[in-house]
């Protein structure tokens, strides 16, 4: 065996025993290092004659680029042992449970949820949206809206009142939404075009009334707008609000001081499976909303003249709504804030109701 | 509204079936709340027991063979003390559903005997409590025929649910108009009341109102002498059971069936106990009645009364007086039919708490040219049912029925409706309802009839066509389009509503809506409780004021949700606070409370709390961090927030915070909470909590243009360096931050406080504070020296403005 065959034996037998990055380095140093082993035999390169450089010069490299070989080779495989005793090392239990995230845990009250879905279907179809103050005069909750003094139908509101002050007015609480009907008309000149979702107040509670409670007003007033165009947009609202393709709806001539005609709305449904109301289908009728043309008396409480100047008005009661479109059986849960309650029946914080994406997910 | 389908028939000829009149009757207007057509008496037919054998195998039974009219006859066993051979009585066959025991009968072996039906008591027909013995019927019962028809069981009733301007229709005769306007059958004319009278009735009227004559138009009342008044006939008795009224007495029956059969209330006073003549006044303050609910009242001259010498006889148009009522000892019958204000009736009605089906009928409005015709008809009622002779009505007061004009261009109902309904139809339509219409053309005049009072305009004229021609003939017409695509439709003010609930709940909590009204002592809790904001008729004492803050309701909510056993919750609310009784004295606050260790990272311990921070009770801090949420979210300029320390009195002085914009802008408040108010409101626990007024924040300023500002990176990379510097405790770490990030405002990009350290080797009252500054380079790489200098420019800021010296 020659000298060099034994260097090769002894580095090859080395570089293999290497268990490490760190002792594969010291082989190399060893051997290709500035005072290897082959580093020196290559050294002697320059001393040789050209015929003995041709025979043990080529030996010489052929061992060179051998053990190299050999050691990129060992050094790869021990950088790939290294990785995958440190993944072994880094392995968790991934069965142990994360925190929810907030978006996940957080909630929108049905309530807030139900206006955005409205203000999205109305918005489409050209209408803005109005608020009003809840604590009211008489005048606006009232007498603007064609409730004369003492008449039986101030008796259908059970009104909250406030003390009297000096001069022996007292203040109320709306008992509906429609004061910002005349509030808007004083405001703004026709074409007017909102909605108005709010609270209000009655001196009355059981499972479906509570003293606190939600309604959602319309309010269109142009030159032209008439019972044909009510009809269109309560049918289109109901369509899209209960996201189904068609509803059938009833009206029946009905009486508000500050409509005239006036009608309630009956929409046709399925109530047979209990307490769940299917819309589009069936043959029972549920009373939904109230709506009429804006009563003359009312338009010139707002300023306008009722003989240029004509509209329509509709309410209805938003947490009543979302009873029926959500399935919550008593309304004065909703002002419970009970968690579980909330949990439930609530909407995640990115649930955001459009038309683009769909009103409910 | 109640009445029977045979009573509508006196009026109304029609073979229309009871659910076409139904549907008819909804359409028009007159929604039908509830129909019993009283199917669940079809059942039953009249039968007669052949045999009556004892029971072989029980003494108190016995074997009938039962004759029903049809086929052989049916053995039944019956307990019936009085059944027996030859009687006629009411059977059921086995699969007829019995309401009085709630029981659908079946063939049966009763002591093995088969029985196959039973022979009803009045108890199982639910048409009494009568369970003595079976039904026996008189011999005129026919074998074979329905009972329900024989016994006047079978006239369906109708609920209507009557809208208040709808005075007309609280008379059955009124809804047999509207229904025969409708095209539903024609309305039979009424009888012309034909009888004789002999003598004046004795008694006269005075009225005694001065100036306020209006409030009795009008008064007639007649004298019938020598009546007997015994029980009223069957068929008015069943009549006025079917619709929920106890029949009396003859006299007492007619009135109220005159009450709904023609909407006109009437008063019977016994002649012999009235004494002198009668006038109708004001009440003296203080005046006590006994009346015919036998209950006294005290009245007041805002009460009209009728009186004679004995003192007050009647609550005029509401209700009588004990003392004069008619009984099976009158002989002698006064009856009154009068006219009251509408208003007056409501408002002493109201007041003395009477609800009756005339004051019902008075404050909507009565027919006054029904007042001598309606005398008229109770009259020959009165001859007809209790015999006796009457004298000439006394009509006071009544100045007769102006009828109202209403000026009707035609094309109303189109401009109103677009419905196209041509004029002669219109037209015929208002005839039908009795309107009066003059004039051609375009434009008529019509002329209401005495029973409309509600009909004053053209737009109710245009309902009167619509509903008789049909609401639902219209066919939705989209709404004009603006011929656009829609704009921003809302407020900056509703924006920030609906980001700051998003935003809210973005960091977990729960959006709660508690009431707008609270107690009063919560109330002054937190700075509220004025009078003004103070209901005069709350529900419930505990919801008697208008809330000041957001923060009582959700802090009682977190308790009630800790009491049930969730102590960890996160909650806000979005609404309406208030300052006082005008429009603007009505605030829109973003507030919310932590309870617990309900942080936004999560409630409760979990494995990996070390890593994240979670289960330490909510903090000042928490809540801190929940406000500027909102802030942020609403667009609200952070650079210019500043936060003071301390806030309102609810809050603990030394854990809470004031935001700012500016000297004057209060953005809100945070913090966690005074104990005494805690403790006050009965909550414990960790608590915090905050409220941000959307209200307060300015508008956004206008941009020209959407275009954001052009960014310029820095190609040099950024540097962080360290800090601690030791000041005195009281020293705010914001102070320091400021003074640093002010030292040299364009390479100090950001600064934050990374640790705080207080300790014995500081000294007393000493606090480290050690923050982290960020540095970047603009134009070239920092050399040492630059940063040599950046940082002694820092560490003087820090010293000139804290007097912080840096740790050594």
């Amino acid at each position: 065996m020659s000298e060099l065959d034994t260097l090769e034996r002894t580095l090859m037998d080395a570089i293999a025993a290497a268990a490490d990055e760190p002792s594969i380095e010291a082989v190399r140093v060893g051997a290709l290092g500035k005072k290897g082993s082959i580093s020196d035999l290559l050294k002697t390169l320059g001393t040789m004659t050209p015929e003995e450089r041709q025979t043990r010069g080529a030996a010489i490299n052929a061992l060179k680029t051998v053990v190299t070989e050999a050691l990129t080779a060992r050094k790869a495989a021990l950088k790939d042992a290294a990785i995958t005793e440190r993944l072994a090392r880094e392995t968790v239990d991934i069965s142990l449970p994360v925190r929810s995230s907030p978006t996940e845990r957080g909630r929108i009250h049905p309530i807030s949820q139900i206006v955005d879905e409205i203000t999205a279907i109305f918005a489409d179809m050209g209408f803005a949206m109005a608020e009003g103050p809840d604590v009211e005069t008489d005048y606006y909750n009232f007498t603007a809206l064609n409730f004369p003094e003492g008449h039986p139908a101030r008796e259908m509101h059970d009104t909250f009142f406030f003390q009297p002050d000096e001069n022996g007015e007292r203040k109320v609480l709306r008992t509906h939404t429609s004061p910002v009907q005349v509030r808007t008309m004083e405001a703004q000149k026709p074409p007017i075009r909102i909605i108005i979702p709010g609270k209000t107040y009655r001196q009355d509670s059981d499972a479906t009334h509570s003293p606190m409670f939600h309604q959602v007003e319309g309010l269109v007033v142009d030159t032209k707008a008439n019972v044909a165009n009510l009809r269109w947009v309560l049918e289109e609202f109901c369509k899209t609000f209960f996201e189904v393709d068609n509803v059938t709806m009833r009206f029946r001539p009905s009486f508000f001081p500050f409509t005239e005609p006036s009608f309630e709305v009956d929409i046709q449904c399925d109530r047979s499976s209990g307490p769940i109301v299917k819309f589009g289908e069936g043959t029972d009728w549920m009373e939904i909303l109230g709506c009429g043309m804006v009563h003359p008396n009312v338009l010139r409480a707002g300023g306008l003249d009722p003989d240029i100047y004509q509209g329509f008005a509709f309410g209805m009661g938003l947490d009543r709504i979302a009873m029926l479109k959500y399935g919550m059986p008593d309304l004065r849960n909703f002002f419970d804030a009970d968690v579980r309650w909330m949990t439930h029946y609530g909407f995640r914080p990115l649930d955001m109701p459009t038309l683009f994406g769909g009103l409910s997910a | 509204m109640k009445f029977t389908l045979s009573w509508l028939k006196d009026h109304l000829e029609t073979d229309a079936p009871l659910e076409q009149i139904c549907e008819r009757l909804t359409a028009i207007g007159l929604e039908v709340e509830h129909v019993d057509d009283k199917a669940a008496y079809k059942p039953f037919v009249i039968a007669k027991v052949l045999t009556a054998e004892k029971h072989p195998q029980a003494d108190k039974l016995k074997v009938l063979m039962v004759d029903t009219g049809m086929g052989a006859p049916i053995q039944v066993v019956c307990g019936a003390p009085n059944a027996r051979t030859g009687l006629v009585g009411a059977f059921a066959a086995p699969g007829a559903y019995v309401p009085g025991i709630d029981v659908t009968l079946s063939v049966g072996t009763i002591r093995g005997v088969e029985s196959r039906g039973m022979m009803c008591s009045e108890k199982e027909l639910d048409m009494s409590d009568n369970h003595d013995g079976i039904i026996d019927l008189p011999d005129d019962a026919q074998v074979g025929q329905s009972f329900a028809a024989y016994a006047g069981l079978d006239d369906p009733i109708i609920e209507i649910n009557l809208t208040p301007n709808r005075p007309d229709c609280t008379s059955i005769y009124g809804i047999a108009r509207d229904l025969a306007a409708s095209g539903l059958g024609t309305l039979k004319a009424p009888k012309a009341p034909a009888f004789t009278v002999s003598g004046e009735t004795p008694v006269k009227v005075k009225l005694d109102l001065g100036e306020d004559a209006h409030l009795c138009p009008g008064f007639a009342l007649r004298l019938v002498r020598g009546v007997n008044n015994g029980p009223s006939p069957r068929w008015m008795q069943q009549r006025l059971i079917a619709i929920g009224l106890r029949p009396i007495n003859a006299l007492v029956d007619i009135t109220n069936y005159m009450t709904f059969d023609q909407g006109r209330p009437l008063h019977v006073f016994d002649a012999a106990k009235v004494k002198g003549d009668l006038v109708v006044r004001r009440a003296v303050e203080g005046e006590k009645v006994l009346a015919l609910d036998t209950r006294e009242y005290t009245l007041s001259p805002a009460n009209v009364v009728i009186s004679d010498d004995n003192g007050i006889e009647s609550i005029g148009g509401i209700m009588g007086g004990e003392h004069s009522g008619c009984d099976e000892n009158t002989v002698d019958v006064l009856i009154e039919s009068a006219l009251w204000d509408p208003m007056n009736i409501a408002k002493s009605g109201r007041a003395l708490g009477i609800i009756t089906d005339a004051r019902y009928r008075f404050e909507r409005g009565v027919d006054p040219e029904y007042m001598v015709p309606g005398l008229e008809r109770a009259t020959e009622l009165v001859l007809d049912l209790c015999g006796g002779t009457a004298a000439k009505a006394d009509v006071t007061g009544y100045a007769g029925y102006t009828p109202k004009q209403v000026e009707f261009p035609v094309s109303e109902v189109q401009r109103l409706t677009g419905l196209t309904v041509g004029a002669e139809e219109s037209i015929a339509t208002l005839k039908n309802l009795g309107f009066g219409v003059s004039g051609s053309g375009e434009t008529v005049s019509v002329s209401v009839p005495s029973w409309r009072p509600d009909v004053d305009g053209k737009a109710d004229l245009v309902e009167e066509v619509l509903r008789m021609h049909g609401v639902d003939k219209i066919a939705p017409a989209p709404l004009e389009s603006h011929g656009a695509v829609s704009g921003k439709i809302l407020t900056t003010l509703q924006i920030r509503t609906r980001v700051a609930k998003r935003a809210l709940a973005s960091r977990g909590m729960l959006e709660a809506v508690t009431w707008s009204f609270i107690s009063k002592a919560q109330a002054e809790l937190f700075g509220g409780g004025k009078p003004a904001l103070s209901l005069a008729n709350p529900i419930a004492a505990d919801m008697s004021d208008m809330r000041p803050s957001l923060l009582p309701g959700l802090l009682t909510a977190a308790q009630r949700n800790a009491d049930k056993g969730f102590g960890d919750v996160a909650i806000f609310e979005v609404s309406g606070t208030y300052e006082n009784d005008t429009p603007s004295g009505q605030r829109r606050v973003a507030g919310g409370i932590r309870r617990g260790n309900a942080s936004m990272a999560g409630a409760g311990r979990s494995w990996s709390n070390s890593l994240k921070g979670g289960g330490k009770p909510v903090d000042v801090f928490d809540a801190k961090a929940d406000a500027i949420a909102v802030l942020e979210a609403c667009g609200v300029p952070m650079g210019n927030v500043q936060f003071e320390a301390g806030g309102p009195s609810w809050y603990h002085p030394g854990r809470s915070g004031t935001i700012k914009l500016g000297p004057k802008i209060v953005l809100g408040h945070f913090g966690e909470f005074h104990p005494k108010v805690l403790e006050a409101l009965d909550v414990s626990g960790a608590l915090a909590g905050f409220e941000v007024y959307l209200d307060a924040m300015p508008e956004p300023k206008k941009k020209a243009t959407r275009t954001k500002p052009a960014l310029e990176l820095s190609p040099f990379q950024a540097v962080k360096r360290d800090f601690a510097f030791v000041v005195d405790k009281s020293v705010e770490a914001g102070a320091i931050l400021k003074a640093a990030s002010t030292a040299d405002r364009k390479l100090v990009t950001g600064v934050n406080v990374f640790d705080i350290f207080e300790g014995a080797s500081l000294g007393e009252g000493r606090k480290s504070v050690a923050i982290e500054v960020t540095i970047q380079p603009v134009e070239r790489t920092l050399t040492d020296e630059d940063f040599e200098a950046l940082t002694g420019k820092i560490i003087a800021n820090v010293a000139k403005t804290t007097g912080g010296v840096l740790r050594g």
